[in-house]
């Protein structure tokens, strides 16, 4: 185990150098009006002015110093947004609950859903459910989040008024409220993953059906449930619990970027449709460096539930 | 063997399946029994309907396409019409099953431990997991694992193939059964480890007084085992008797056949190995009349009628066979060399 988290360690600091520096290259070298310093001055800025703020903010340094110190700036949390004039970490801090809310009850709401429509779509395989699900999972692979979340918003909240249109209340002020703002926001960020974790556990689980073990489980006198439950769908589980694990880390990285801006709820996703929007490159910077910390910290756990599930699989 | 000592009685069980090409006969009107501490061997090639014939018998092969016929009686229960319910009291219970691939027919995520215990809890919910536990440690010693206590903590793929089947079959002898399906069990295992199981499969037999089916299509492991034999043939059973009968007075052409291309140490090297020309016909479309017809030297006129399985040698009445043929006139013709085989076909002569 301590090997394990050793090698992950490495792993992190190396998977993060590569990312901060070609998200930085590509910043630096592909941004359109390449010239920051330009763009931060504005339309009327005379050439001294531009030359300025060049030398004021070290777009006349070289690449890699320029690289070295927008790096310190974001990890010691003194990054500044060129264009709002925030602190970067304290927006992301600001961001992070909302976002976490929506991607845990969101997370949830679509593993659980998976393995109820996967499984059932999986024992009823080729009849009239099947078919059922499967159409209803191609609808919701299918279906834009800001479609969707249109839809529910204007009949499901303007209409009806069951629902807030918009907005987020924290968890600490208010329970319920907090429940019932995101209960649709939920919904509609997992339908996507719904549809297309309920078709891969379909498939897992119709080729476990044929293994053997599960030809033993049934002559050992174990019910269908049983048979089910313990033999087939624990075996079936690995595909959608490393997808999981990956899915989750891009929407805690601000991943839901569509689902967070259609409903007014203002995380981490909703920072980066901002700085994308001014083309802020400290914060959309920071926000790389989040996802991709996300991503190698819950591929770290993903792995530790997969030998849990599969103890043929060692850890290394 | 009269049918009052009898545990399991089988009377003309029909399997069959529709698939997309037709009905496949699997299996084609079987009747058999099998008597407490006996071992009945049921022997053919790939596809002849012996798995089927067993999986039957535990209501394995049940299904939307399945079509299945016939009585299959294990005391006072009728197999074949037995609810869904019974059955699962029965599977694991009176009868257990041993599987050909140890490898694959054990769950690879939980321990061997628990799955014993899964078997035993499943039939008798009262047993408490504690002494299930000390119950699957008896289990293992019994069939030979060393460091039994230890070895339930172990993980199916941190076991030799040996020591699966033998856990495998430690669980099929959990809850005592009376029957004991045993499918190929030693043919995906070494030579070595073969003798092993059928060992214990032999000491089984002798303590419990429980009937063995064993499947298989090696004659060699037969030989070493089972009390009567049966053939069977693309569904259907050709010939029928004790063990002697048929290794020394076979009468059908196909166990003919099947002898003659067993690797013997006394035959000459230099022989290339007999096997039976043509392969065995499809099932969804079987020839009519007797099935082994066409890869059969001695076919004549009357083999276009299915013969009826019955005693045709007057000294042996309960060695049954379906062939024609007269049998003085089998047992001249069964002679290739100065061994028991099936002639080559004749040369057609233009």
């Amino acid at each position: 185990m301590a090997r394990f988290v050793v090698r992950r360690l490495f792993v992190m600091v190396g998977l993060m150098f590569a990312i901060s520096l070609v998200t930085f290259l590509l910043f630096i070298v592909a941004l359109p009006n390449g010239n920051p310093a330009a763009l931060l001055a504005g339309r009327l800025a005379t050439p001294a002015e531009v030359h300025l703020i060049s030398v004021r903010y070290g777009f006349d340094k070289p690449i890699w110093i320029q690289y070295i110190r927008t790096m310190e700036h974001i990890f010691d949390g003194t990054a500044y947004s060129y264009q709002s004039g925030f602190n970067v970490l304290d927006e992301i801090r600001a961001g992070l609950p909302t976002t976490l809310s929506l991607a845990l009850g969101a997370g949830v709401l679509w593993f659980l859903s998976s393995i109820l429509v996967g499984t059932l779509a999986a024992i009823k395989a080729g009849r009239y459910t099947d078919r059922v699900l499967t159409v209803l999972a191609m609808t919701g692979v299918s279906m834009p989040v800001f479609f969707l979340g249109a839809i529910l918003i204007y009949y499901v909240g303007y209409k009806l008024g069951i629902i807030p249109i918009s907005g987020y209340v924290s968890l600490t002020q208010s329970p319920s409220l907090w429940l019932w703002h995101l209960i649709a926001p939920w919904i509609t960020l997992s339908v996507l993953f719904i549809g297309i974790y309920s078709r891969i556990l379909r498939s897992t689980i119709l080729d476990t059906i044929n293994e053997d073990f599960v030809r033993t489980a049934r002559a050992k006198g174990l019910s269908e449930r049983q048979v089910l439950l313990r033999h087939i769908l624990r075996n079936s589980l690995v595909p959608i619990v490393s997808l999981w694990g990956l899915d989750l880390a891009q929407v805690i990285g601000g991943g839901a970027i569509l689902t967070e801006t259609v409903y007014g709820l203002h995380g981490v996703g909703y920072l980066a449709y901002q700085a994308i929007g001014r083309i802020d490159t400290v914060t959309l910077l920071s926000i790389v460096m989040l996802t991709a910390l996300c991503v190698v910290v819950l591929g770290a756990l993903t792995e530790i539930v997969y030998a849990f599930l599969d103890p043929r699989i060692r850890l290394q | 063997m009269s049918a009052a000592s009898s545990l399991l009685e089988v009377e003309d069980m029909r399997v069959s399946f529709a698939t997309e090409d037709g009905l496949v006969r699997a299996v084609d009107g079987v009747s058999f029994s099998v008597a407490p501490g006996e071992v009945l061997a049921i022997v053919g090639e790939s596809g002849c309907g012996k798995s089927v014939t067993a999986m039957t018998l535990m209501g394995l092969t049940r299904g939307p396409n399945a079509r299945i016929a016939g009585r299959a009686t294990l005391g006072a229960t009728e197999l074949l019409s037995a609810s869904e319910g019974a059955l699962q009291r029965i599977r694991g219970g009176a009868i257990a099953m041993v599987f050909q691939d140890p490898m694959s027919s054990l769950n690879p995520v939980y321990r061997i431990g628990r799955q014993i215990v899964e078997q035993i809890r499943v039939h008798d919910p009262t047993v408490s997991k504690k002494q299930a536990m000390a119950q699957a440690v008896e289990l293992l010693e019994r069939v030979g694992i060393p460091h039994a206590e230890r070895r339930l903590q172990s993980y199916p793929h941190e076991f030799s193939g040996g020591m699966r089947q033998r856990a495998m079959i430690a669980m099929a002898l959990s809850c005592s059964p009376r029957l004991l399906i045993a499918d190929e069990p030693t043919t995906a295992l070494d030579v070595t480890i073969q003798a092993q199981i059928l060992e214990e499969l032999r000491t089984l037999r002798e303590q419990t007084g429980s009937g063995v089916i064993l499947i298989t299509h090696d004659l060699a492991v037969v030989a070493d085992i089972a009390d009567r034999v049966i053939v069977m043939y693309a569904g259907r059973v050709v010939e029928q008797g004790t063990l002697d009968e048929l290794f020394y007075d076979p009468l059908h052409p196909y166990t003919w056949g099947l002898l003659g291309s067993i690797t013997r140490v006394d035959r000459d090297t230099s022989e290339i190995l007999p096997a039976i020309p043509g392969m065995p016909p499809s099932l969804l479309n079987p020839p009519a009349g007797c099935h082994f017809r066409p890869r059969c030297p001695h076919a004549f006129a009357k083999c276009g009628e299915v013969p009826e399985l019955s005693a045709r040698a007057p000294d042996a009445p309960g060695h049954l066979d379906r062939c024609w043929i007269e049998p003085e006139q089998k047992r001249k013709l069964r002679v290739v060399g100065d061994q028991i085989g099936l002639a080559s076909p004749e040369p057609v002569i233009a």
